[in-house]
């Protein structure tokens, strides 16, 4: 990506918007699909380098490694409701909360921002702070278990890391 | 279509119970941190759920505008980004400002 990689970024990010602009609209006429490509090539002008990074290389791969990754972490946010419905709705509340620290070989901003939206949307746990430079996250749990699934097993790293090739 | 308004039925109501465990959870967890716990996940899901109801609802019932049912998929879509990062942001600010959690023993606050 060194020659190019502004034009590709801009073109991106134009059909990216432009899809979002027919969707939204719903009309066919000339006159909104004009006024569309108009305003979508005045943003993609001026705000390419916010959708898509220079440094975007194997961008496909990740994406369709992403899209793997999904079904998973949907699967999870069930898990993670019914664990919560179950903690708020026994009479003893079986919470203990503390925590935790952990560093991550994670270092790119979309694999910190997926670890940390993730682990958020997971049972019993909830991100504080993320430090991007050591790749270090601080994790609030609502009780052990769950603070044991990222310590030890660690899987949820693991599934980050593979989608992002991060290790 | 009876198939179809039991499906979205449950759905809605899956997601009414999701909602109403997070809000239960909002008033008997014992501090600020625990009660983002249980609004942050419960209203994702929840909000999913009962859009999804409506998605089905739409697809089956007015199939004239197929765009909305896509619209609403791409709603569920910016919850499940927006929320965790919302819930993040406040507990970051919460831990930032120095908020003591709450732990086993202690009085609720």
């Amino acid at each position: 990506m060194k020659r190019g990689g502004k034009g590709f970024g801009m073109l991106v990010t134009f059909g990216i918007m432009f899809l979002f602009w027919i969707l939204l609209s719903g009309m066919f006429d000339a006159f909104h699909l004009i006024s569309g490509i108009l305003s979508c090539a005045i943003v993609a002008l001026l705000s390419h380098d916010l959708l898509v990074k220079s440094k975007s290389d194997k961008m496909l791969l990740k994406s369709f490694r992403l899209l793997l990754y999904v079904p998973w972490e949907l699967w999870q946010i069930v898990l993670a409701n019914i664990d919560v419905a179950y903690r708020v709705l026994h009479p003893k509340m079986p919470i203990d909360p503390l925590i935790i620290e952990f560093e991550t070989s994670l270092r790119g901003d979309f694999a910190l921002v997926t670890l940390a939206n993730s682990i958020t949307l997971t049972p019993g746990t909830i991100t504080i702070l993320v430090e991007p430079e050591r790749g270090k996250f601080w994790v609030h749990a609502i009780a052990k278990e769950p603070a044991d699934a990222l310590l030890v097993d660690q899987t949820m790293q693991k599934k980050v890391a593979d989608v992002y090739m991060e290790w | 279509m009876l198939l179809v308004h039991i499906l979205v039925t449950l759905f809605l109501a899956a997601g009414i119970f999701f909602m109403l465990v997070g809000t239960i959870g909002l008033l008997r967890f014992p501090d600020f941190y625990t009660r983002l716990h249980a609004t942050g996940k419960c209203d994702t899901l929840g909000g999913g759920l009962i859009i999804i109801g409506l998605l089905i609802y739409h697809f089956f019932h007015y199939a004239g505008t197929p765009l909305v049912p896509i619209k609403l998929l791409f709603l569920i879509m910016f919850i499940f980004i927006a929320n965790p990062t919302a819930t993040h942001a406040i507990m970051k600010a919460a831990y930032q400002t120095g908020l003591k959690p709450w732990r086993l023993g202690e009085k609720r606050q």
